[in-house]
């Protein structure tokens, strides 16, 4: 009964989900809906069960002064914080909630993570042009062309650098992702196709009861 | 002289003076006018198109829409060039008639009416029997090698480097003693390679019970984070080892992306992991992930269908799984023969594709040649709507 019962309905709705895709009927369209906000309701109360582990898990490593312990303090200060906040002044625009937490906290703070990528990728570009290996050789020359011909500077080198970025970019390096996004399609498919009937049961824990 | 000039022009001979504009073109009334059900829709909507008269270019059209004999309004203005008009705005099963205006400054010139008609929701859509077509075929293929795997016929399988790593990277997190930590993406549980990604961590899971290692899954989704508690539990249990499995070594941090990223990034300084598995769906967090990890010293196997992400992957990482492989990777852990036969099928389906693809380039070269342009219309049935 533990999984028989999910395996019909992850059946009987993988079903209908497909069969919903070639009707346009309102009915069709009404389902569709209809389920997506069953997935919404579904994710709220998992946000519950999501923030019960977060508030376990930092409490558990504050009692245990494990490393690193006083960043649990921030974050659980944090969060009861912003609970307060949001439950007393509301969520609408010019709240303290909207004002202070996501505008001027969360914002710069996503802008400052997203803004270290440039120094990773410089990093990972060193690592990956060191021309090692043939393969790393030829991905040294392709991203050297294609870098040249984005600038000015390239044109002003040869005037037909920027034709043979744009060749690099749109046949081979097209080629070989249109190869991959294939291949990602039918693995997809099959292995939607594997939940549906069943032939997949990792996502119940594994076992074959 | 006058007599003479008019005599002249008369023949034909002398061109009428520079300053004499030519006459102008008359508004047309817009012809052909066709109001259909828009087909494969829900219904409520009905196209019209028409044909421009042979005067002078309108500055705009009107579209006016005539339903139960007492309402008649203008529902739409288009550009001269737009001669489509979509009417979302009907009621399924009232007749409407049209009429086209052209508009030019103060003129305003009328069509004939269209024929009546009404709109209705389809019950299949027609532009998608392509899909439904290949959709049968490959899932066809898929359930007759899982069949032909159920009779025991062996199937082989190429090595995937990043998979075969996986044994080792646990045995060598068990030899450090440290931890494994494993990222199922940043997917919901409806992304395919969060599925996917879950289906590994379970392998892995039951891996790192058998070895009595550590295992760390920090979660970005409420439910893949439930999910995937649950698959260690139950992977701990396989292994026999239920008493083994921590609540917390499976935790849900933040949705929030680069929070998430952050939260992972401190995870891996502080613990310096032997291991770092990241499978799943990975936006623009992937390299400070994988730069991350990579600096701390540990075994790096990744694998996404994000097609963007996977140089960040291949650079910064020592194995990474590419796009099917990734979905690939619990068969061939598992070495569970029904999940092999699907492989196979998956094999002949991209065999099939490459035939197309290439049949279908042939075909488009050929429909250049005048006679043979009915290609065309063969071409218009891998079209998808």
């Amino acid at each position: 009964m533990k999984r028989s019962i999910p395996l019909a309905i992850c059946l009987v709705m993988g079903v209908a989900m497909m069969i919903q895709f070639f009707i346009p009927h309102p009915i069709s369209v009404g389902f569709y809906d209809l389920t997506t906000k069953w997935i919404r309701i579904v994710g709220a109360f998992a946000l519950v069960l999501g923030t019960g582990s977060l508030i376990l898990y930092h409490v558990d490593k504050l009692q245990r002064r494990r490393q690193g312990w006083y960043y649990s303090i921030v974050t659980l200060v944090a969060a009861a914080a912003t609970a307060v906040i949001g439950l007393g002044w509301g969520v609408k625009t010019g709240s303290p909630l909207q004002d202070v937490i996501f505008s001027n906290l969360l914002v710069p703070l996503n802008a400052s993570m997203f803004a270290i990528l440039a120094f990773y990728m410089a990093s990972a570009a060193y690592r990956a042009f060191r021309a090692r290996t043939r393969e790393a050789a030829l991905l040294l020359v392709a991203a050297f062309i294609v870098m040249l011909g984005m600038v000015p500077v390239g044109r002003a080198i040869w005037g037909k650098l920027p034709e043979l970025a744009e060749w690099v970019l749109s046949v081979p390096n097209m080629a070989a992702k249109r190869a991959i996004l294939f291949g990602i399609a039918l693995g997809a498919i099959a292995t939607s196709l594997k939940v549906i009937l069943g032939i997949e049961r990792g996502w119940l824990g594994g076992g074959k009861q | 002289m006058i007599p003479f000039l008019i005599l002249l022009l008369a023949a034909g001979q002398v061109a009428p003076p520079a300053d004499t504009a030519p006459p102008a073109l008359q508004l047309a009334p817009p012809g052909d006018i066709r109001a259909f059900d828009t087909p494969n829709d829900a219904g409520k909507s009905i196209t019209v198109r028409w044909q421009a008269g042979p005067g002078a270019t309108p500055e705009t059209w009107l579209v006016e829409r005539t339903g139960p004999p007492e309402s008649t309004q203008v529902i739409a203005t288009t550009e001269p060039a737009d001669t489509r008009c979509l009417d979302e705005g009907a009621a399924d099963g009232t007749k409407y008639v049209y009429r086209i205006a052209a508009v030019a400054g103060k003129d305003t010139i009328w069509s004939q009416p269209s024929p009546p008609v009404a709109c209705s929701p389809q019950v299949f859509n027609t532009a998608r029997l392509n899909i439904l077509i290949a959709m049968a075929i490959f899932f066809a293929l898929v359930i007759y090698y899982i069949e032909t795997a159920k009779k025991g016929k062996s199937l082989f399988v190429r090595r995937i480097a990043g998979l075969d790593a996986v044994e080792e990277a646990v045995g060598r997190a068990t030899e450090m003693g440290k931890p494994i930590i494993y990222v199922p993406g940043l997917g919901s549980v409806a992304d395919i390679a969060t599925i996917a990604s879950l289906n590994i961590l379970g392998e892995v899971a039951k891996k790192v019970a058998q070895y009595d290692s550590a295992l760390l899954v920090p979660n970005r989704d409420a439910i893949v984070y439930t999910v995937a508690r649950e698959m260690v539990k139950e992977s701990y249990a396989k292994a026999g080892r239920p008493d083994a499995f921590k609540a917390d070594s499976v935790f849900f941090v933040t949705d929030q992306q680069f929070a998430y990223a952050a939260a992972v990034d401190g995870l891996m300084v502080r613990e310096k992991p032997a291991t770092n598995f990241f499978l799943g769906t990975f936006w623009a967090e992937s390299l400070i992930l994988a730069e991350t990890g990579a600096t701390t010293g540990a075994i790096q196997i990744a694998g996404t269908d994000s097609i963007f992400q996977l140089p960040f992957f291949i650079t910064a990482c020592d194995y990474t799984l590419i796009g099917e492989e990734l979905y690939a990777a619990s068969a061939y852990l598992s070495r569970e023969p029904l999940l092999l036969g699907s492989l196979k099928g998956q094999d002949y389906g991209k065999m099939i594709i490459l035939t197309v693809v290439i049949v279908g380039s042939a075909l488009l070269l050929l429909s250049k040649i005048p006679s043979l342009a009915f290609f065309d219309q063969i071409l218009g049935f891998f079209s998808v709507n």
